[in-house]
């Protein structure tokens, strides 16, 4: 090396003021971040309460909350309606649904795709609160819109079908972003290599598989990363049904929310948490992997 | 039989824009026919309409025996290849060319062969195996082609097929394609704004404006009479002379010299009328001397282009404003600027235009008798 030049990086800042750009961002997710996460974890073992005794003085229980989470009956259907609340809503309702208006508007200029759009964004930017207050209206047994509209006073559409009125509410409150992004992608898409197609005489299901998809499959598989993680850990379902009626559509967030908060079992909690959190992580890799692969190929 | 008929062709787009205008065109089966004019003439959207990827707003088209103005494009029987080529990037060489195949059914091993054949005749075979990205420009555009010709259509599109390609290999895929379709024999239409690409490729040329044609014909007819001045404009690397003149008596006087009136034009002028005067540069003779029936000016800029120039002459219009007269000079014999030149039209080589009009103008040239395909060794 000849006379180490000071700043050899591009933005020439040197290395201890390139370090002092970083540690106000690193001290806040240390701060909000990894600290409540190492937090989770230790709690996660501990016999930790809302109130009384152990509250005071949380002993350590090892592993006990863990097996007990694994064999709860009610830990295990709850995270079977978390799969299909994810399945439902995410997969096939938000990134089924958004791809398909997406791909019917794809052509589409002026008024008709614009006013598409602002209602799905609507739906999309309302806050959590306002959204639940309008499905329950829809959906109530006695006054709600639904059965006035469709003639059935007195169905209780949250009580019979809970997991079915969430999953369609999710779908409903997420597809503008599904949409927004394919619409994105299928810009992508080269108008020559579909009318290629076209002319060879392909089917518009021939053209999704052979021209469309293969282009987009990146995107598909960040759209499929992001709203499964955001389903899988969504809160707002406990707005409509609560988890009820007798925890029929109770998710893993609803369940640990009831277990942490309502029944005072913080170190319990933890523990579903930390899995939820493992569970996340499973997800984000096979997609990833996914995605990786699909640059190897490239 | 593969000819391709067009009748009162219209496509009028939604926004209101009139891009075909009643259309009457007829491609002769076998022919290398191309569509040429400048951007926004309608030539890609007749293209595109005869593919089946625009529906026509009225008219007809038929291909062969077939009135096709409203199948989808994947009945019509027709292939194209585009501007980009658009080659699936995810599938190699191989499935690329078999895809049309595939669509149709066949079988995996069967379209396989075929692939492997059409690539061959392309020298594609050492590249079956790649990916559309490895390949060069011109290598994706012979991959295409053998796409198009896999399912052997009907009719072949190609839209601007040689303007991606750079200089020196479009030289080369020119004459390459030109031997395919003489080889192959199938109805080709084409479209370009390149006119020299136009004039070496084609059979016959349309040349359009504003979705209309302005003249039909081989290249050597729209070369040598342009039918108005937009075709004599357009056509020829270094566009036609076009003079301002006025019809007294027997000759034409113009530049402030008389010359006699064409042979073509003879006997249809009136005497005192306006015209244009149309002579192309490389039928001018540049001369030093004085010389009789000749114009004279100014040589105001000299363009060197290799075996021969392109000297700009000032003369003097009519109405007392200067004129520019562009003559082709061979090299050895280029003046300087600032001398004082003549040049003769050659015989049987200048043109009269009224009203844009060729005055004399043989009425539009017979579609040639269909060609068969001649085989790779004829």
């Amino acid at each position: 090396m000849t006379g180490a030049s000071p700043a050899p990086d591009a933005a020439g800042l040197g290395r201890a003021r390139a370090a002092g750009f970083l540690v106000p961002s690193m001290v806040l997710i240390l701060l909000f971040l990894v600290v409540p996460a190492a937090w989770t974890i230790y709690l996660g073992v501990t016999n930790y309460r809302l109130t009384g005794l152990a509250a005071a003085n949380p002993e350590i229980v090892g592993l006990d909350n863990y097996t007990r989470a694994l064999t709860d009956e009610r830990f295990r259907t709850s995270l079977l309606l978390t799969l299909q609340f994810v399945l439902g809503s995410a997969v096939i309702g938000q990134a089924g649904l958004g791809f398909a208006i997406a791909f019917a508007l794809r052509d589409r200029r002026g008024p008709l795709r614009r006013v598409v759009e602002a209602f799905i964004l609507l739906s999309w930017i309302l806050p959590s609160s306002v959204v639940a207050f309008l499905w329950i209206a829809l959906l109530d047994r006695d006054a709600g819109t639904l059965n006035g509209l469709l003639g059935t006073p007195g169905m209780a559409w949250l009580l019979d079908h809970p997991m079915l009125s969430i999953i369609i509410f999710n779908t409903w409150r997420g597809t503008a972003f599904s949409m927004m992004l394919y619409a994105a992608a299928l810009e992508n898409v080269p108008r020559s290599h579909l009318e290629t197609a076209r002319l060879a005489g392909a089917s518009t299901w021939q053209q999704l598989r052979d021209v469309v998809f293969p282009r987009i499959r990146g995107h598909v598989l960040t759209n499929l990363l992001l709203i499964s993680l955001w389903t899988f850990n969504d809160f707002t379902p406990f707005l409509i049904t609560a988890g009820g009626p007798e925890q029929r559509s109770e998710v893993l967030a609803v369940y640990v929310y009831k277990v942490a908060l309502s029944g005072g079992e913080l170190g319990f909690g933890a523990a579903i948490s930390f899995i939820m959190l493992l569970i996340n992580l499973v997800i984000a890799l096979i997609y990833l992997r996914m995605l990786g692969r699909r640059k190897e190929r490239a | 039989m593969s000819a391709i008929t067009l009748r009162e062709l219209t496509k009028v787009y939604p926004n209101g824009v009139r891009a075909l205008d009643a259309l009457d065109l007829e491609i002769a089966d076998g022919e290398f026919f191309a569509l040429l004019g400048p951007s926004g003439c309608g030539k890609t959207t007749l293209l595109r309409t005869i593919a089946g990827l625009e529906l026509a707003s009225g008219g007809t088209v038929r291909i062969g025996e077939r009135a096709v103005t409203n199948l989808p494009p994947g009945q019509r029987d027709v292939a194209m290849v585009f501007q980009d080529y658009a080659l699936f990037p995810h599938m190699t060489v191989r499935d690329n060319i078999a895809y049309p195949l595939r669509i149709k059914k066949v079988g995996k091993a069967a379209r396989q062969d075929k692939a492997a054949a059409t690539a061959d005749e392309l020298g594609l075979s050492t590249l079956l195996d790649r990916r559309p990205g490895q390949l060069s420009g011109g290598q994706q555009q012979r991959v295409a082609l053998a796409r198009a010709m896999a399912c052997h259509p009907k009719v072949f599109l190609l839209d601007e097929p040689l303007s991606n390609l750079d200089a020196r290999l479009r030289l080369e895929a020119r004459t390459f394609l030109k031997r395919l379709q003489r080889e192959l024999g199938v109805t080709t239409v084409f479209v370009t704004h390149d006119q020299a690409e136009a004039l070496a490729l084609a059979d016959r040329i349309a040349v359009m404006e504003g979705g209309r044609i302005r003249q039909v014909g081989t290249p050597t007819e729209v070369f040598r009479r342009p039918a108005n001045t937009f075709v004599a404009g357009f056509i020829g690397s270094t566009p036609m002379n076009l003079v301002p003149a006025r019809v007294d008596g027997d000759a034409l006087a113009l530049a402030g010299v008389r010359l006699p009136v064409p042979e073509d034009a003879r006997g249809q002028l009136a005497d005192g009328e306006t015209v244009v005067y149309g002579v192309r540069p490389e039928y001018l003779d540049y001369s030093p001397e004085p010389v009789p029936e000749a114009l004279t000016g100014q040589v105001a800029v000299v363009e060197n282009l290799g075996s021969f120039s392109l000297v700009s002459l000032d003369v003097p219009a009519e109405d007392d404003t200067a004129t520019s007269v562009q003559v082709v000079v061979p090299e050895g014999r280029e003046p300087d600027p600032g001398d004082t030149g003549w040049v003769v039209p050659r015989p049987g080589r200048s043109l009269v235009y009224r009203d844009g009009e060729l005055v004399g103008g043989a009425t539009a040239p017979p579609v040639p008798a269909p060609r068969t395909g001649v085989g790779a060794e004829a």
